[in-house]
């Protein structure tokens, strides 16, 4: 049974397509980077695979009640608002919401768990709009770590962090998909998505315009046609990529 | 749960001073007496139908500003938010001044809060009918400041067109709000509309802390938004409605209390709900006590205190806030 099942999912915006005709199943086990250059429909496509947008086609989560499909997908939006100054702690047990009803020791368990993998566990009393950027988003993820789903879907969840702290989040997410659950994340950064997912899916326009293995995917013609970009490989404890120049 | 005892007890002690401050002279072993066991004769009068009714009103329209104001500011995600904002007071005030200008309200006593009821419940209808199915906040906003407008501009046009001068004073101080003169008749309508306010508001609390971080991820956490707008304008539109129909327009109250409270229970809008609403029974009974203790022999408006006083101390968060900016 797979986790995600998308068939021909397809959304117009003002007549215009958005995501045309995507399909994509992704199993246990899987960190798939969703990358494509502004515009393509990243965005789009997972909130329509939520159910966020009207759509056309198929998707199982949308299909799903509104409950049930919230204790089996977790959602990091792009924007990381926080109306109110509540504490780190408050804001990564939101995560438990679709648990219901008051907090029990395993939800506490669970937020406690979720601030410790983002390293936030020294600022769990720290009010959220007093955090740098950095912060905000790695406690914004806590979030999404709370609420234990077995699939998770990140929007830029790297955008904006450091490269120590890029790095650790990209481990979190391999780490998850290796415990067996699924994480579908976009990315701009082809070095980050290219060394760390188990599997990459390319977005051009709406359309999904190839899927498979990172460098595989990731080859030159797929990086000129799509991206318009030059890039330089190598293999050091893994795969490197290096977008190198832009083509006139 | 400290902060709620705390304020439960400020709100017992401001409703027992509401009782038993007035222009009466009369000992509190008699008044209380009087109020208990219903001996002597003018001294239950007085407790009974004047001063009861009166402090009950103001616990009541207090807790249902101070509520709804909280929820208001909890589904837009502004603390800058109030419950006027979706135009339920401007319209129940227009119904009431309809009622005293017809003459309607000096015939039928309860012809004016049953018309500001009225006139509230029809502009929720044309609220929910503009801001769409499925409009998110700012429609619902664009809305009831449409509305807001469109009702004051009502208001303004029967004064204007009023022949009796007096007519045009008795319904400008009835705009100012206040409890003074009221009955036990008010309570009687208020509350079970109130009643039916507070229920709805009581379900949003999830809802509302789910909203902190945006509305697609509340959604993503299995919160119906739709059904969410729907039971907070709702709520808002009964207890706010139900408030200006026996008190007139109070203003302030829903906007500054739980801007003020907030931070004593660490920002959370669930956790705000019930505190906020003892925060508005708190200042508008001691807002009621001071229009009697500042100035016994005149009617100094309710409505006009509370902005007094919420005015400046709205520029003191203002300060406040840019210090922390800066």
């Amino acid at each position: 049974m797979n986790l995600l099942e998308l068939s021909d999912l397809t959304v117009a915006r003002g007549g215009v397509p958005v995501v045309q005709r995507a399909s994509l199943s992704l199993a246990g086990g899987e960190f798939v980077g969703l990358v494509g250059p502004n515009g393509a429909g990243k965005t789009t496509l997972m909130r329509a695979a939520l159910g966020l947008v009207e759509h056309g086609g198929q998707s199982s989560l949308a299909r799903m009640p509104a409950a049930q499909r919230a204790r089996h997908a977790a959602f990091l939006p792009q924007t990381r608002e926080v109306a109110w100054p509540v504490s780190v702690e408050v804001l990564a047990a939101l995560g438990r919401v679709p648990h219901g009803g008051r907090m029990q020791a395993a939800d506490r368990a669970a937020v406690a768990q979720a601030l410790a993998r983002m390293g936030m566990e020294p600022l769990r009393t720290r009010n959220v709009q007093e955090l740098s950027g950095g912060e905000l988003a790695r406690a914004l993820i806590a979030r999404v770590l709370a609420q234990e789903t077995p699939l998770v879907l990140a929007d830029e969840p790297v955008a904006g962090l450091d490269p120590a702290q890029q790095i650790r989040t990209m481990q979190v997410f391999a780490a998850l998909a290796a415990e067996g659950r699924g994480v579908v994340a976009s990315i701009h950064d082809l070095g980050l998505a290219a060394r760390h997912c188990t599997r990459i899916v390319v977005l051009d326009r709406g359309r999904v315009v190839a899927d498979g293995a990172p460098m595989a995917v990731l080859d030159d013609a797929t990086l000129a046609g799509t991206f318009g970009i030059r890039a330089y490989r190598a293999v050091a404890d893994g795969p490197v990529l290096m977008p190198l120049s832009v083509f006139p | 749960m400290k902060t709620v005892i705390a304020l439960s007890g400020l709100v017992l002690v401001l409703f027992a001073a509401s009782l038993l401050i007035g222009p009466a002279a009369v000992g509190v072993p008699d008044q209380l007496r009087a109020l208990l066991t219903g001996e002597g004769e003018a001294v239950v009068l007085v407790m009974r139908e004047i001063r009861l009714p009166r402090a009950l009103l103001g616990l009541m329209v207090g807790a249902a500003l101070g509520l709804s104001g909280a929820a208001m500011q909890g589904y837009l995600r502004n603390p800058l938010a109030e419950p006027g904002l979706i135009g339920v007071s401007p319209a129940a005030s227009l119904g009431a001044v309809l009622a005293l200008q017809t003459g309607l309200a000096a015939a039928f006593a309860p012809a004016l809060p049953l018309a500001a009821l009225l006139a509230a419940g029809l502009s929720v209808g044309l609220l929910f009918v503009l801001a769409g199915p499925r409009g998110g906040a700012l429609t619902l906003i664009l809305a009831g400041v449409a509305l807001s407008a469109l009702a004051g501009a009502l208001t303004s046009l029967v004064l204007s067109l009023s022949p009796n001068p007096f007519a045009v004073a008795e319904i400008v101080f009835w705009l100012m709000g206040s409890l003074a003169d009221r009955s036990m008749l008010h309570v009687w309508l208020a509350a079970p509309v109130m009643a039916v306010g507070v229920l709805l508001l009581m379900g949003t609390g999830r809802g509302l802390d789910a909203l902190t971080l945006g509305e697609d991820a509340a959604a993503a956490l299995g919160i119906p938004l739709r059904r969410l707008r729907a039971q907070v304008v709702l709520g808002v539109a009964a207890l706010v409605g139900a408030a200006t129909a026996v008190a007139g327009a109070v203003g302030f109250v829903g906007l500054v209390v739980p801007h003020v409270l907030r931070p004593l229970v660490g920002g959370r809008p669930a956790a705000l709900l019930p505190v906020s609403a003892l925060g508005g029974a708190a200042v508008v009974l001691a807002a009621d006590i001071a229009t009697r203790v500042i100035a016994p022999d005149r009617d100094l408006k309710l409505g006009v205190l509370t902005a007094i006083v919420g005015a400046p101390f709205f520029f003191h968060l203002i300060f406040r806030m840019r210090r922390g900016l800066e």
